[in-house]
């Protein structure tokens, strides 16, 4: 890693966590440190992340200020005992209620690009601070909305699927085996939306933990089917990471950040983040206008297939 | 009061004589848990339940053994590592459970019988099934052994071994 790209990763900071996660950039991850429990004093503990090797802090903290716990009953809590220490943040979830947690974050973010009285303007921030701070019917408006969500789930006793409740808003999972019923060499069946409708031809990559032991990370993909839906089978039992990403039309990334377009390239992890801390962005010289509209939704979920 | 009703039940489903043999059938079952020669030893946590061979669901648990007077989470935080029973059983479970919850046996040969007229047995359809002992151990191993037996008709004990955490498990129709 060049010291420029460590800057933007400082920089980066509390989005870091809310970044479209390609391919090769770093992962970040949710991990619960069980997921199937039993009783009521049943707690789970959890490590947050952003790093190369799965599942192993070697990176950056995820930052926990977007992080919330969505109990079975539909209600959102706090995470309990925070810390964020130098490559990892850790947290609490006592499982008060029986039935299934969501544990995870989810941004959504515009930036844009407009001109007022012959001057370049630029925007980023959330939908509604756009609607509010970017004027109606701007000239060479141009926008590039990315979403991103990054969570895991847990369940006390039975599974119950309240947490699923699709919001209509990026990239979400839908279980049809739930996912803490996942057991290894059994076919699991989960579906993506995208914006509330099937999200269709979705390439969704699985990576596999503890790949420090493994000469090969171990990574596999699978595409999802007209109706949003694929089937996986998972070869061994442990935590894996999950993730899919929706790109389309600009994409925000400056040439310079790294090749440009493959998900691939070392500076993926910072696509839709353009001018942040280079020329162009923010206060540092004149502003530069977005090349056009885009969008990007990105999933990334920690789950954990079971020993049969 | 109560027992004499059953036996009342009983009589007169005999009487009738086209009464469904399941009814009339016991299930005996004898579990060993090893000795082990462990530094830390635990009793076993053991979850005794009957599945359907087609489809590997549960039709019914018959016992589960746990430290239910733990006073620090009363054994319930540990019934999910009987993973097996937990996930097609467990789960859906209210603990501690009537004529189902027990305490954890030491080691040896534990006879047990479970009668045809009551629990899950009482429902079970004449066929083929599983009888599935499921045992995890605080600091120690999981494993399940299965032993196929039919219900309807008495029958020959069969006899399964299990290999770490579990002996031999005998069922019999009786």
């Amino acid at each position: 890693m060049t010291f420029k790209k460590r800057l933007l990763a400082v920089a980066a900071g509390v989005a870091l966590l809310a970044l479209p996660l390609a391919a090769n950039a770093h992962r970040g991850w949710i991990l619960p440190s069980a997921t199937v429990l039993s009783g009521e004093s049943a707690w789970v503990g959890v490590d947050a992340a952003v790093s190369n090797e799965l599942f192993y802090a070697d990176h950056n903290a995820m930052r926990l200020d977007a992080i919330t716990v969505t109990t079975p009953d539909g209600s959102v809590e706090k995470v309990q005992n925070p810390f964020t220490g130098k490559y990892r943040s850790v947290f609490d979830v006592p499982l008060s209620k029986p039935g299934t947690y969501k544990i995870g974050s989810f941004s959504n973010t515009v930036m844009a690009s407009w001109t007022e009285n012959g001057e370049v303007k630029r925007f980023r921030g959330s939908p509604e601070d756009f609607a509010k701070q970017v004027p109606a019917g701007a000239a060479d408006l141009k926008t590039i909305k990315s979403s991103n969500r990054n969570e895991t789930f847990v369940t006390r006793d039975a599974p119950t699927t309240t947490v699923f409740a699709p919001t209509g808003k990026g990239l979400e999972l839908v279980p049809v085996t739930h996912p803490n019923d996942v057991v290894s060499g059994e076919a699991a069946t989960f579906k993506f939306l995208l914006d509330g409708k099937p999200a269709a031809d979705l390439e969704v990559t699985f990576a596999p933990g503890n790949s420090r032991y493994r000469a090969t990370p171990g990574d596999f993909k699978v595409k999802t089917g007209a109706d949003g839906s694929f089937k996986v089978t998972f070869p061994e039992a442990g935590m894996y990471w999950m993730n899919a990403v929706v790109r389309t039309g600009e994409t925000g990334r400056r040439p310079e950040g790294g090749p440009p377009g493959g998900p691939g390239g070392p500076g993926g992890g910072m696509g839709g983040m353009p001018g942040m801390g280079g020329p162009g962005g923010g206060q540092q010289g004149p502003a530069t206008p977005l090349a056009g509209n885009g969008m990007s939704a990105s999933y990334t979920a920690t789950l954990e297939a079971q020993r049969p | 009061m109560k027992r004499s009703l059953s036996l009342l039940t009983f009589s007169a489903l005999g009487a009738a004589g086209v009464a469904t043999p399941a009814l009339a059938a016991d299930l005996n079952v004898t579990v060993e848990v090893p000795r082990l020669t462990v530094a830390e030893y635990h009793k076993p946590y053991v979850s005794i339940w009957i599945e359907n061979p087609a489809d590997a669901t549960a039709a019914g648990t018959l016992a589960v053994w746990y430290d239910a007077d733990s006073k620090e989470d009363k054994g319930v935080k540990w019934l999910k590592d009987m993973r097996q029973w937990w996930r097609k059983a467990g789960r859906t479970m209210s603990f501690p459970a009537d004529g189902v919850s027990g305490a954890t046996r030491a080691p040896g040969p534990q006879k047990l019988v479970f009668s045809g007229a009551k629990g899950p047995l009482k429902d079970l359809k004449p066929g083929q099934y599983n009888l599935v002992v499921e045992a995890a151990r605080e600091v120690g191993g999981q494993e399940a052994v299965r032993v196929p037996f039919t219900w309807g008709k008495p029958g020959a004990p069969a006899t399964a071994k299990g290999a770490t955490e579990l002996g031999a498990v005998t069922v019999a129709v009786k």
